[in-house]
C-alpha cells in the first residue's frame, strides 16, 4: 500500500505542476494508525497524505462542497472502485458541477475496519504499519501481528466488481485485489426466509439501537437533497430524535424508499452507523427485488417502463410465500 | 471496603436490584448498551464504554414534556408527570462520573432544570476501575484517575474479586442495605491494582494532551484562527460525536401536532446540525466550518472561560471512536498546538 500511496503522490505532483488540479481530496494520516480522515490537500502540500488499509471512507460525496464554486479551479479526487458508483451517481443526477473535478481511480485491495480488530480483543492500539497483507499493531500492551483479509469492512467482503465508472483516469488500477467472500444478496436471502413477525422482531432488534445521528444519511451518496425532509421545519415530519419505535421504523424505510433504485450499494451506510446497524441490508433487499421484478440495476429499471415490469399486485404473490 | 468473589457479581447485582432498579452495561446487538438488570443479564465488564454515555439516565434523548388540548376556546395543559423510580447505575467508568459534574454546572445552575434535578436525586452512581484503559482515553489529561474513579459507589475488580467501596451519603445507604452478601477486606488489598491501572494511564497516547493553546490564547484569537478552514472539512455533520459525548447539553424544545393534541417534547440537540441556532432572521452559523468550530470552541474554551477553567470534556474517546470520518477533539487540540 505504501508503494501505491507514494506513486499517488507523484501522480498528484505531476497533475499539479501540469496545471490540470488546484487541490486534492484524499486522506490524511492520523493520530493512531486506522483512523486516517478524508482532508482536501491544498497548495501542493502533501504533508501526512496516506492512502492504507484505513482509507475507507468514500470522498464523493464531498464533491457536492468542493465543486461548486468555479473559481476554486479543478479539485482531484481519489476513489475506490465502488467510491466511482456514488459519483458517478452524483453526476447522472447534477448534484456536482463535473467540470471542477478530476477524478483519478485508484486501485483498491480491500478496506480494514478497525472495530473488527478491536473487537477480537485488541486494545490501546497506537500505532499500525502494513507489510502486504499483515497488519503490525502496537499497542499499549504489547505488539501483534493479524492479517488484514480477516478484518475487511463488510462492504468489500461482498465487493461485486471493480468496474470503476465516470473517472477521468485510472492509476495503477490493474493492482486491484479480489476481496470477495460471498455473494452479495446472501444475507438478504437469509432474510426473506424468515417468517413475517421474525422479520420484524430482527429489524425492530437493530432499529431500536438508532440514535438518530444521521451518520447514514449524510454519508450516503444517494442522499443528496438540499433539504433532507427529516431537516424540514415545514415538513410535518423534522425530527431530531426517535420519539418513539413508529418513527424509528419510520425514517429508515423512508429513507430506504428514497434511495431506492438509486442506491448503488457502496457500504458506506453501515460502514458510518456508531451503532452496527446493518442497514445496506434493507436497501440490498429493494436491488435483489428491483433487479427480480424491473430489470437490471444498471438500466435505471424503476424509471423505465417496459411491459415485462410486474403489476403492483405482484406483492400478493410474492406476500404468500412470505417473501 | 468490602469484597465479593467475581464470580458471584450477579449476587451483588440480585442484592442491588431488590433495593432499587439497576441498569449494567451489556453487550446487545453489536453495541453495548445499559439494560435494567434481570436474572439473564451478562454484565460486559471488559467492555470499557457503553457507546452512549451514561448521560441518558439523567438526560434522556427524548422526553415528553406536556401535551396541549383545544376545548371550545380554551388550551387544557396536561403537564407530564413522570414517576421518578430510584434507579442505580453500575460500571460507570471515571470519565463518566466526571460528566455529571459538568452536566450539574448547566442544569443544576439556577433556575435548576427539575426534571434533570430530580433524577440526579434519585440516581445512584456506581463506578468501576478501567483495568484496561483503551488508546483513544485521554481522560488523565483533565486530572481524572481512572484507578481512582468517583462517584457515590466505586469498584474494582481485580484477581477473582469485586471491591466495592461506598464514598458518599448515598452510597454508604445502599451500602448498609446490602453488606451481608459482602467479604470484610482491608482497605489496602487493592493498592497493587491501583497502581497497575495508573502505570498503564502513563502509556496513554494523548494522556498528557496539550491544552496550552486554548488555555492561554484569547478566545477572539482562536476563533479567527484559520487552522478551522483546514481541519473541518472532512466533517459530515452528522451529529454522532455530540449524541455519544457525556458532556454535550445542547437540547432543543419541539411540539409535535397528532391532530388530536399537541405533544411538546425535548430532545438532545446538536451545534453540528444546519438548523441548530436557526432563528427568524435566518441562522447565524451558516456553514460546517462554523458548526464544527463551535463544538469545539465550547468544550475547549467558552466553558471555561465560564466555568473556573473547567474543560467541557472528560477524555472518554467516544467521538474518537465513533466520528464515521476520523475526525475528533484530539485531532483538534493538536492541529493547535502544533501552531
Ligand atoms: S447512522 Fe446508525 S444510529 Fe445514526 S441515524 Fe443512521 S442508523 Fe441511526
Ligand atoms: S465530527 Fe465526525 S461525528 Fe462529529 S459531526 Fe463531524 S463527521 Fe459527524
Ligand atoms: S468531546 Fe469526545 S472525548 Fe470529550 S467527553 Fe465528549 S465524547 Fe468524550
Ligand atoms: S477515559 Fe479514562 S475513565 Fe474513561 S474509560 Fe478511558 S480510562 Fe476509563
Amino acid at each position: 500500500m505504501q508503494m501505491i500511496a507514494e506513486k499517488i503522490k507523484e501522480k498528484i505532483k505531476e497533475l499539479t505542476e501540469n496545471g490540470k488540479i488546484s487541490r486534492v481530496m484524499g486522506w490524511k494520516k492520523g493520530l493512531y494508525g486506522y483512523d486516517s480522515e478524508p482532508f482536501v490537500f491544498e497548495n501542493g502540500d502533501l504533508r501526512d497524505f496516506t492512502y492504507d488499509a484505513f482509507s475507507g471512507a468514500n470522498l464523493c460525496k464531498y464533491m457536492i462542497a468542493q465543486s461548486k464554486n468555479d473559481g476554486d479551479g479543478k479539485i482531484l479526487v481519489l476513489l475506490k472502485p465502488c467510491d466511482t458508483w456514488g459519483f458517478e451517481l452524483l453526476d447522472k443526477e447534477h448534484r456536482i458541477k463535473r467540470e471542477n473535478i478530476y477524478a483519478l481511480g485508484i486501485p483498491c485491495g480491500g478496506m480494514v475496519d478497525i472495530e473488527k480488530i478491536k473487537k477480537s480483543g485488541v486494545k490501546g492500539i497506537t500505532e499500525i504499519s502494513e507489510k502486504e497483507d499483515t497488519l503490525i499493531l502496537k499497542t499499549m500492551y504489547g505488539e501483534k501481528e493479524v492479517n488484514k483479509k480477516d478484518y475487511l469492512l463488510d462492504k468489500c467482503l461482498v465487493c461485486s466488481s471493480k468496474e470503476y465508472k465516470d473517472c477521468d483516469e485510472l492509476f495503477m488500477t490493474d493492482l486491484c485485489g479480489d476481496t470477495a467472500e460471498y455473494d452479495r444478496f446472501e444475507e438478504v436471502e437469509k432474510l426473506e426466509k424468515l417468517s413475517s413477525s421474525e422479520k420484524f422482531e430482527f429489524w425492530r432488534s437493530q432499529l431500536e439501537k438508532c440514535i438518530r445521528c444521521n451518520a447514514c444519511r449524510n454519508v450516503c451518496p444517494a442522499c443528496s437533497c438540499v433539504k433532507c425532509v427529516f431537516d424540514n421545519d415545514n415538513s410535518g415530519v423534522a425530527a431530531k430524535a426517535n420519539a418513539n419505535d413508529f418513527e424509528e421504523n419510520l425514517f429508515h424505510i423512508i429513507r430506504a424508499f428514497h434511495v431506492c433504485g438509486r442506491c448503488v450499494d457502496c457500504g458506506e451506510c453501515s460502514r458510518v452507523c456508531p451503532q452496527n446497524i446493518p442497514l445496506h441490508l434493507l436497501n440490498r433487499k429493494y436491488i435483489k427485488d428491483i433487479k427480480e421484478l424491473y430489470g437490471d440495476e444498471d438500466e435505471a429499471a424503476l424509471l423505465t417502463f417496459t411491459t415485462e415490469d410486474k403489476e403492483p399486485s405482484v406483492v400478493y404473490e410474492r406476500g404468500k410465500n412470505n417473501v | 471496603m468490602y469484597k465479593l468473589p467475581f464470580e458471584e457479581i450477579n449476587k451483588l447485582f440480585e442484592a442491588v436490584s431488590l433495593n432499587t432498579a439497576l441498569y449494567v452495561p451489556v453487550k446487545k446487538n453489536d453495541t453495548v448498551v445499559y439494560e435494567k438488570y434481570s436474572e439473564n443479564t451478562i454484565y460486559a465488564y471488559d467492555e470499557l464504554n457503553t457507546v452512549k454515555s451514561a448521560k441518558d439516565f439523567f438526560f434522556p434523548q427524548v422526553q415528553d414534556i406536556a401535551q396541549f388540548k383545544l376545548r371550545g376556546k380554551s388550551i387544557e395543559i396536561i403537564n407530564n408527570e413522570e414517576d421518578y423510580e430510584s434507579f442505580a447505575v453500575f460500571g460507570v467508568r471515571a470519565c463518566d462520573a466526571k460528566s455529571f459534574e459538568i452536566l450539574d454546572k448547566v442544569f443544576l445552575a439556577e433556575p435548576a432544570d427539575p426534571y434533570y434535578k430530580e433524577r440526579r436525586e434519585k440516581g445512584v452512581i456506581i463506578t468501576a476501575a478501567c483495568e484496561k484503559p483503551d488508546e483513544v482515553c485521554f481522560c488523565t489529561a483533565f486530572g481524572i484517575k481512572p484507578w481512582e474513579p468517583s462517584g457515590d459507589v466505586s469498584v474494582w475488580i481485580s484477581g477473582g474479586y469485586i471491591y466495592w467501596q461506598a464514598n458518599t451519603q448515598k452510597g454508604l445507604e445502599l451500602t448498609g442495605k446490602i453488606k451481608d452478601i459482602f467479604n470484610a477486606c482491608e482497605e489496602n488489598e487493592i493498592e497493587y491494582f491501583k497502581a497497575q491501572i495508573k502505570n498503564i494511564c502513563g502509556k496513554l497516547p494523548f494522556g498528557n494532551l496539550d491544552l496550552k493553546y486554548f488555555k492561554e490564547t484569547d478566545e477572539k484569537d482562536i476563533f479567527s484562527s484559520s487552522v478551522w478552514d483546514e481541519i473541518y472539512k472532512g466533517c459530515l455533520g452528522c451529529g454522532t460525536c455530540t449524541f455519544v459525548c457525556p458532556t454535550c447539553q445542547c437540547y432543543d424544545i419541539r411540539d409535535f401536532d397528532n391532530g388530536k393534541t399537541v405533544e411538546r417534547f425535548r430532545c438532545w440537540d446538536s451545534c453540528m446540525y444546519s438548523d441548530f441556532t436557526k432563528m427568524a432572521h435566518g441562522n447565524p452559523r451558516k456553514t460546517q466550518k462554523e458548526r464544527f468550530r463551535q463544538r469545539f470552541m465550547h468544550k475547549l474554551k467558552y466553558f471555561p472561560m465560564n466555568n473556573e477553567g473547567i474543560y467541557s470534556c472528560v477524555g472518554c474517546g467516544r467521538c474518537v471512536r465513533s466520528c464515521p470520518q476520523k475526525l475528533n477533539i484530539v485531532k483538534v487540540a493538536e492541529a493547535f498546538s502544533h501552531d
